[in-house]
């Protein structure tokens, strides 16, 4: 049992560390990103190749100066950066990173809580990560920034439905709502999204809306909003909202491979002849380099797109995904009750 | 009415078709784009480390010329101050005592001689002003500064050093060296 607790303790302090480092880098990802697709060279002072340029923007946000408007509500105000950075944190302890490992003669997992109702937990903590978003902007007693948070929280409402519809149809052709299970039920190249590629067009489009990042930035919304529902933070509160951002997209990542593409599953795992641990160490890896690739595809689109017009969103919302997740939920249930029948029905016609 | 030079466009407003209403095929065309750019060699030139190449005219921070001997060209005549068309060149004369013969080349010199490149529009005239051939622009880069009285440029940093002569061969044509000499 001790030896289970320390375990749990190590692997929940790494992950911990490993999410702030991820989202740490992703900025600097993105400035490099969005250089390189602008023709430029980004960050590139701060050390070899610019690597330390995350330190030094973290140092900055640390010398500026921490801003409180006179009439805001102050308590509110510094509740919100670290609700969103709490909430962020959260969903990392039940994505299953890796298969399990035997070390000291003890077996365990490499997840933190594998419970039951993990896609449950998952669209809970990211319900409650508009809060952060909605008191800030709340709490500024600024207008932009009460726009950016009641677009954000309107937004999040009509995306999560969508979302939600899309998962049930992962759900459903797994049958369970552990995230353990939907990995193990995706070993051997049986990615969900070959199965359920609708399913994850809608979640990955509401994913995008739920990290409130471009085409449906409509929290932040520079060009109109001033920078939204954190117009009036500046030093680390600022820092932790951004923060947060990019530790949604890591987790959003996480989850995105986990939904349908097999999490640390690799094809042809188990015909290489390798010890469990040394799968399960190249399981985490790729696991990785699937969060990596996604990590990306959030910033290639970024840069790519631009914003929606917020009547064009919550039409995109309400009008298209919602109805598609609906016909999909439906398709799949039909599929999954009259399968047998259906494949009884073909092999006596031929 | 037809228009006259045929580039006009009727603007329509037309229905999207299927394909262009669910914007896919359209976001995975720009991805593509963007992917390609992503690959492309970027335009940017590192500025402290590299320069972008200018043109042997270019006219950029002045300098005061010596003569072969090394003794200072300008007579201190005003003629750039008063060519100057943002009043940013100011200067007091002095007469050369005995002995001083290898410092200034004539028997008036500059005592003071300042630039104000906060004023300075560098357009070049005071150089085809100076008879002398004593004031001349170059092609180095005005630095930026903190203090604004540091950007009134003193001989200290105007009259080139003996050792560090600034070529300026490049932005002379002989017809008017030869001519600006005999007048």
């Amino acid at each position: 049992m001790s030896i289970l607790l320390i375990i749990k303790i190590v692997i929940i302090l790494i992950i911990f560390i490993i999410t702030l480092v991820a989202a740490m880098y992703s900025t600097y990802m993105e400035r490099k990103v969005a250089a390189g697709i602008q023709d430029r060279i980004g960050p590139d002072r701060a050390g070899p190749w610019g690597i330390f340029q995350p330190l030094a923007d973290g140092g900055k946000m640390f010398f500026k100066e921490d801003f409180i408007p006179g009439k805001s509500e102050k308590w509110l105000f510094i509740l919100a950066p670290g609700l969103a950075m709490f909430t962020a944190c959260m969903t990392g302890a039940i994505i299953p990173w890796g298969g399990t490992l035997t070390l000291f003669g003890e077996t365990f997992n490499l997840q933190i809580a594998n419970i039951d109702i993990g896609i449950l937990y998952i669209m809970g903590f990211v319900s409650i990560g508009v809060y952060g978003i909605m008191i800030g902007g709340w709490a500024s007693n600024n207008k932009y920034s009460l726009y950016g948070a009641v677009r954000a929280s309107s937004q999040m409402i009509s995306y999560e439905l969508a979302m939600g519809l899309a998962i049930l149809a992962v759900v459903m052709t797994t049958g369970s709502l552990n995230l353990g299970d939907i990995v193990e039920a995706q070993k051997g190249g049986q990615w969900n999204v070959f199965y359920q590629p609708l399913a994850f067009l809608l979640f990955i489009v509401c994913a995008f809306a739920e990290c409130n990042r471009a085409p449906f930035d409509m929290a932040e919304c520079e060009s109109e909003l001033i920078g939204g529902y954190h117009t009036e933070y500046s030093s680390m509160k600022l820092g932790f909202f951004l923060f947060a951002e990019y530790i949604n997209m890591f987790i959003s990542s996480a989850v995105i491979s986990v939904l349908f593409f097999g999490g640390y599953n690799f094809p042809f795992m188990h015909d290489l002849g390798l010890s469990a641990n040394a799968i399960t160490f190249i399981g985490v890896a790729v696991f990785f380099a699937k969060i990596l690739f996604f990590i990306f595809f959030f910033m290639w689109v970024r840069w790519t797109l631009p914003r929606f017009r917020y009547d064009q969103l919550m039409q995109l919302g309400w009008k298209a995904l919602i109805p598609l997740a609906i016909i999909n939920l439906m398709v799949t249930g039909g599929w999954l009750m009259f399968k047998d029948d259906l494949w009884a029905m073909i092999s006596k016609m031929f | 009415m037809k228009s006259l030079s045929n580039r006009s466009i009727e603007v329509s407003n037309k229905k999207m078709t299927f394909m262009e209403r669910i914007y896919l095929p359209a976001v995975i065309g720009g991805l593509f784009i963007t992917l390609k750019h992503l690959f492309m060699k970027g335009a940017t030139i590192k500025y402290p480390e590299q320069t972008r190449p200018v043109s042997d005219v270019y006219r950029g921070k002045h300098v005061l010329k010596r003569d072969e001997k090394g003794a200072e060209r300008c007579t201190a005549c005003g003629l750039c101050a008063v060519a100057c068309p943002a009043e940013a060149i100011t200067m007091t004369s002095a007469e050369r005592k005995k002995g001083e013969e290898g410092l200034y080349r004539e028997e008036k010199y500059a005592t003071v001689y300042e630039i104000n490149m906060l004023r300075c529009i560098f357009c070049g005239l005071c150089e085809e002003a100076c008879p002398k051939e004593a004031i001349f622009l170059t092609t180095e880069i005005m630095p930026a500064n903190f203090e604004r009285q540091d950007f009134i440029y003193g001989k200290d940093r105007l009259v080139e050093p003996i050792d560090k002569r600034v070529d300026v061969s490049n932005r002379q044509t002989i017809e008017v060296v030869t001519q600006k000499f005999n007048d």
